[in-house]
């Protein structure tokens, strides 16, 4: 909503400075976006100094200037006047700025290998003169002091522009800004005076409004003005039109925005000689079309609100008009239309077509509906005014009545919600400023809602047009208790926060990625879920909801390594999505590594990472994580996007459903069809909503503390075993073998090769034995032993390794 | 008795004087060995009269343990000299490199929302969570915004269904409808998430991050609001004065609303939030109008009470100079690097916020 504070006068009788009317503003709820002077095509000239003036490698003619324009840095500027020099000050244009003389637009260029950001000016450049010789020569006692000033004034008056909320419609004119204002008390609002408007016979183009179901337009006010000229607007009001950052076109149109800003009443003008017969406004027909104002042709569907006569449709009621019966320069007869048409028509119809026009912003946020005749009496005297011709008697059909809401205020309303009271009688006044009836009894007010405000509906806004006006910093500032009602976070919650940390304590970097990626890489890890397109997306690479955390990841990680990282460890913590439904989403950690664990340095080998690096940073946060590292069950199958042969998948116990989280190598096709330049990638990823925690506390979970201090014993065991054969069987059969005795079992070699049959491998195994109730003598041991022995070839057809 | 005594002082002035490992072994054979000095005087302990036996031998075994003590003095020193000469030649150019190591970093919007949550706790707030897909209820109609509200098109939506029955939350108000929805008042909530809206340049990123902020109770008003936010915002920053402005907007599910502005000013190119008599707005807010709470079971004349949403990677941006929002999305390892934070500096009250 833009407009200068010279026309809100015209509105308000205020001796209040600019700023004071400014701030008030603000602190009412119409928030100043700005309040500038509108830029010219003149405000890129600025003053500015040579600081240097060197010859033009490349050219006799050319010199290559410094400039100094009041910024930072200085700008370099390629120059062909003879008087360039260093020192002189002239005026500088920046790139883009269009050269008054030739209209020509700057850019940023190249003349003859150097580059130029812009151009030094001479007289004839601005059209200030004729002189074309060399650059303008600027007094430097006058302008020492302005370098970077522009060098032309701006005299044009600033445009104040508000943001008007979407619930304040009468706000989107001027009259609307300057009665909350008075309300606040920062002037008085000024009466209207309409003087008789001299009317003459009657308006005999024949207006009727369809009744039917849905019908959009609830009343049709109009007069016909007669033998007009449509001359261009005088000086006030181009100025006026300007302001509002628009192009003056003729008196006619020029007078109806106008009136359309000043009051917040949208009008229309038809050539009424282009009417056939009559007005009839009506639903639209399935397929109807016209040729709109925009010179677009829109074809309606059915039940869209349409003016209309015997011809078919002219335009869209209260969004835009036709071009059949638009007023153009020899227009001698129009009509003038002023009607109210239903908000969530206008909205329906526009959203459909998708036409923006300042007619249906205003609609659809609600036009006075009472105003069919202070808009057309404005807008009809000023035409008479200006383009002369015989103003008929003011039509007005409608379908309906309009009435006034009432409310019942309660006045301790106002301090249960806003903590504070204000007494009785400024509240009525208050609301009387803003336009509304009044009526005390006892506490309780009786409100006669204003026709201009119908986002008012019930006691509630009534307590936000008090506090408003009675401004905000009246509330009190209450401390807050800090009572609680239950613990800040939940079991999930504190496992999130524990589990981001502890993946980032592994040396990984957290990131945040969109929940949205490229379909295409997506599809490398979709699986079987489906896909979620998004409709509207930001952009075609970004159009489906993420199945899994990888493929941002992977598509950021090669952004990086393109960037000349090698060794890079990423991880997110986010949501994936498995369906369109809320909540069909899961909550994951995705982890990659990229590159060598270690690079060839003066103590180590180099090494690549590998799927080991990936499980030990996994089962870490795990084991960190308070879960038991014995119970963990691992299983080699795993999704697609894995290296089949280097992945794997863990439970938190072999009985367990679901597994809480996958790692291995990605799959080398992913990689070279991402073209993704590493020496090994590999990953882990963890399903939140997976890990079926128990409701006990970590602590409640601690068995209690046992040890032993007699003497513990280690024997080593080399076993030839089937390639198949996992060795986590291997240890379970072991372990199971004495739980009570056998404490640990580490796999210190596994073999594959020489002296090894084809099909097998050795796996050696150090196993720690201690009792808890007695020190084992040597006969206990060799039992023990036995029966590993015994157990292991058993139960897994190995063979011990003599 | 004299021949002991001379004996005595004699080794003992050897070991004394003698700093070499061979002959130190060599004073312990003639001493200690089998047929040793003081083995052969033990032998004589036959031949002595009875009466002076008994000193005799009392004399014998006190000088025998001195020269022990002695000589064991003498291998210690010599070995300390021994392991200290040897140490001079491991000296190490300890100015080589260490082994490597990488540092993780925790990303500044996880941070800020751990400093939020760090901070409503200390006020009795827990948090909720809601899904990132919503239907178009909880999104919009249930927060008194209906299909027909020109307040929509405030909101840029992504849909996912032609009928635009689900969509990306555009706010994190949605959790506010499910969390009263699925309890009974009191609420006293904050609800941080991902929120979108289909807009991108260069200060709109398509996806952002919100802490919702709901308390529902008896006689929560304004002044409570007011308190609750100068608190927060008095915490976040760590500073020990706020300037802060209520000012009067609208939001279709809070009556009144208020958009709240802290002052700033900019020194050495550095904004310094607190002081100065520029403005910047940081959050929206308001009572909780009686059309939600009705929609979500809740009787407006009983219970009444606040919201507020707060944009979390814009004051992560104020709060570590961040300039530029889309930079906190697209993964740079350099930018993650320099802005992240220690896993280790979990925020906290008693720790400070930040380091």
């Amino acid at each position: 909503m833009k407009f200068t504070i010279q026309w809100l006068k015209e509105h308000l009788d205020t001796k209040l400075s600019d700023e004071k009317i400014i701030e008030k503003l603000t602190f009412i709820g119409l928030e100043v976006e700005s309040f500038e002077s509108i830029s010219s095509e003149f405000d890129n000239f600025k003053v500015a100094k040579i600081v240097s003036a060197e010859q033009h490698p490349n050219a006799d003619r050319l010199k290559v200037c410094d400039v100094d324009i009041g910024q930072k840095n200085t700008i370099k500027v390629v120059c062909g006047a003879p008087n360039a020099k260093k020192d002189l000050i002239t005026i500088y244009a920046s790139p883009g700025t269009i050269i008054p003389k030739n209209k020509m637009k700057l850019s940023i260029s190249k003349i003859r290998g150097v580059t130029s950001h812009g151009m030094l000016c001479s007289e004839s450049e601005l059209n200030i003169s004729n002189e074309s010789d060399g650059i303008i020569e600027l007094s430097s006692k006058k302008y020492q002091n302005k370098i970077g000033n522009k060098y032309f004034k701006n005299n044009s008056p600033k445009i104040l522009d508000l943001s008007i909320t979407p619930n304040r419609p009468d706000c989107l004119g001027v009259r609307g800004v300057a009665r909350d204002l008075a309300a606040a008390g920062y002037g008085k609002l000024k009466k209207i005076n309409y003087k008789k408007l001299k009317s003459d016979g009657s308006q005999d183009i024949k207006v009727s409004i369809k009744k039917e179901k849905y019908q959009g337009c609830n009343s049709f006010g109009s007069c016909l003005i007669k033998g007009i000229k449509n001359v261009e607007s005088p000086q006030w009001l181009k100025n006026k039109i300007i302001s509002l950052g628009q192009k003056p076109i003729s008196a006619v149109v020029d007078i109806t925005n106008y009136v359309m800003i000043d009051l917040n009443r949208p009008l229309h003008a038809y050539d009424a000689d282009k009417i056939d017969k009559e007005i009839i406004v009506r639903n639209s027909k399935e397929g109807e079309s016209f040729e709109a104002l925009d010179n677009k042709k829109y074809t309606l569907e059915k039940d869209m609100c349409v003016i209309s006569d015997r011809s078919g449709v002219l335009g869209l009621g209260g969004i835009i008009g036709g071009t059949r019966s638009g007023t153009e320069e020899y227009t001698k007869n129009i009509l003038l239309e002023s009607a109210y048409f239903d908000p969530s028509s206008i909205r329906k119809t526009s959203k459909k077509l998708n036409i923006e026009t300042d007619a249906k912003f205003r609609f659809e946020r609600g036009i006075d509906p009472q105003s069919n005749l202070d808009g057309i009496e404005k807008a009809a005297k000023l035409i008479q005014q200006i383009c002369g011709g015989k103003i008929s008697r003011f039509n007005n059909q409608k379908i309906k009545n309009f009435k006034n809401n009432n409310i019942k205020f309660e006045i301790h309303l106002f301090d249960r919600i806003t903590g504070f009271e204000i007494k009785t009688k400024e509240i009525i006044k208050i609301l009387s400023d803003l336009g509304f009836g009044t009526k005390l009894k006892k506490n309780i007010i009786s409100l006669e809602i204003p026709s201009w405000r119908p986002d008012i509906t019930q006691p509630i806004d009534i307590v936000e047009e008090i506090v408003r006006i009675k401004g905000y910093d009246h509330i009190k500032t209450i401390d807050p208790e800090k009572t609680r009602l239950k613990p800040t976070l939940n079991k999930t919650q504190k496992l999130f926060h524990f589990l981001q940390r502890s993946v980032a304590s592994k040396g990984y970097v957290e990131t945040v990625t969109w929940s949205f990626t490229d379909e295409k890489i997506n599809n490398y890890f979709r699986e079987n879920k489906h896909q979620i397109n998004i409709i509207n997306p930001i952009s075609s690479d970004l159009n489906v909801l993420r199945s899994s955390i990888f493929p941002n990841l992977v598509f950021y990680l090669k952004k990086n390594i393109d960037r000349g990282f090698r060794d890079i460890s990423l991880f997110e913590i986010g949501p994936t999505f498995y369906g369109k439904e809320p909540g069909e989403q899961l909550t994951v950690i995705g982890a990659l590594r990229s590159g060598k664990a270690i690079r060839s340095n003066w103590l180590e080998k180099d090494r690549n990472i590998d799927v080991y690096d990936s499980k030990r940073d996994l089962v870490q946060t795990l084991v960190e994580a308070g879960f038991n590292k014995e119970k963990l069950y691992f299983v080699d199958e795993t999704p697609s996007y894995y290296h089949p042969g280097k992945s794997g998948k863990v439970y938190l116990s072999k009985t367990d459903k679901n597994p809480i989280a996958f790692f291995g190598e990605i799959h080398p096709n992913i990689i070279k069809n991402l073209e993704i330049n590493t020496d090994s990638l590999v990953c882990f990823e963890i399903y939140l909503d997976h890990i079926n925690d128990t409701t006990r506390k970590l602590r409640e979970r601690k068995s209690s503390f046992q040890y032993s201090d007699y003497q513990k014993s280690e024997r080593d065991f080399a076993f030839i075993v089937d390639k198949k054969i996992k060795v986590q069987d291997l240890v379970n059969i072991i372990s199971s073998v004495d739980k009570n005795l056998i404490k640990s079992v580490n796999v210190f070699d596994v073999y594959e090769g020489a002296n090894i049959p084809l099909d097998k491998k050795s796996i050696a195994l150090n196993v720690n034995i201690q009792s808890s109730d007695k020190a084992l003598k040597e006969n206990d041991l060799d039992n023990i032993s036995n029966l590993i022995i015994s157990e292991v070839e058993k139960r897994s057809g190995a063979k011990i390794r003599s | 008795m004299s021949d002991i005594k001379k004996i005595k002082d004699e080794y003992l002035a050897k070991i004394n004087n003698n700093h070499n490992l061979d002959n130190l072994n060599q004073i312990k054979s003639e001493l200690f060995g089998k047929n040793g000095i003081i083995a052969l005087e033990f032998k004589k302990i036959g031949s002595i009269s009875a009466n002076e036996k008994k000193q005799f031998a009392t004399n014998l075994n006190l000088i025998k343990d001195e020269l022990q003590i002695a000589l064991n003095k003498g291998f210690k020193t010599i070995e300390a000299k021994e392991i200290n000469s040897k140490l001079q030649n491991e000296k190490l150019d300890i100015t080589l490199p260490e082994r490597n190591f990488n540092q993780g970093k925790v990303h500044p919007v996880s941070q800020v929302i751990d400093e939020i949550s760090s901070i409503f706790s200390e006020i009795g707030f827990s948090v909720e969570e809601g899904p990132d897909v919503e239907n178009e209820y909880n999104n919009f109609t249930a927060l008194n915004t209906p299909d027909n509200h020109p307040a929509r098109d405030m909101h840029d939506t992504f849909y996912l269904d032609k009928k635009k029955e689900y969509l990306l939350r555009t706010h994190t108000s949605p959790v506010q409808v499910r969390t009263m929805n699925n309890g009974k008042p009191p609420f006293k909530i904050i609800a941080p998430g991902r929120t979108y809206r289909s807009d991108s340049d260069q200060t709109h990123a398509p996806m952002f991050h919100q802490v919702e902020g709901l308390h529902i109770d008896k006689n929560i008003n304004m002044g409570h609001l007011k308190g609750c936010l100068n608190y927060f915002i008095k915490e976040f920053f760590e500073v020990k004065k706020i300037k802060m402005r209520f000012r009067p907007s609208h939001f279709p599910f809070t009556e009144p609303s208020a958009e709240v502005d802290i002052g700033y000013e900019i020194k050495d190119g550095n904004i310094v939030i607190g002081e100065g008599d520029k403005w910047l707005e940081i959050l929206g807010c308001g009572m909780v109008h009686p059309n939600v709470l009705k929609n979500v079971k809740v009787d407006p004349k009983k219970y009444q009470g606040y919201a507020f949403g707060i944009g979390i990677d814009r004051l992560g941006m104020l709060k570590y100079g961040i300039n530029d929002l889309r930079a906190f999305f697209e993964t740079d390892y350099r930018w993650l690097n320099h802005f992240g934070f220690d896993p280790l500096d979990v925020p906290s009250n008693y720790r400070g916020l930040s380091r």
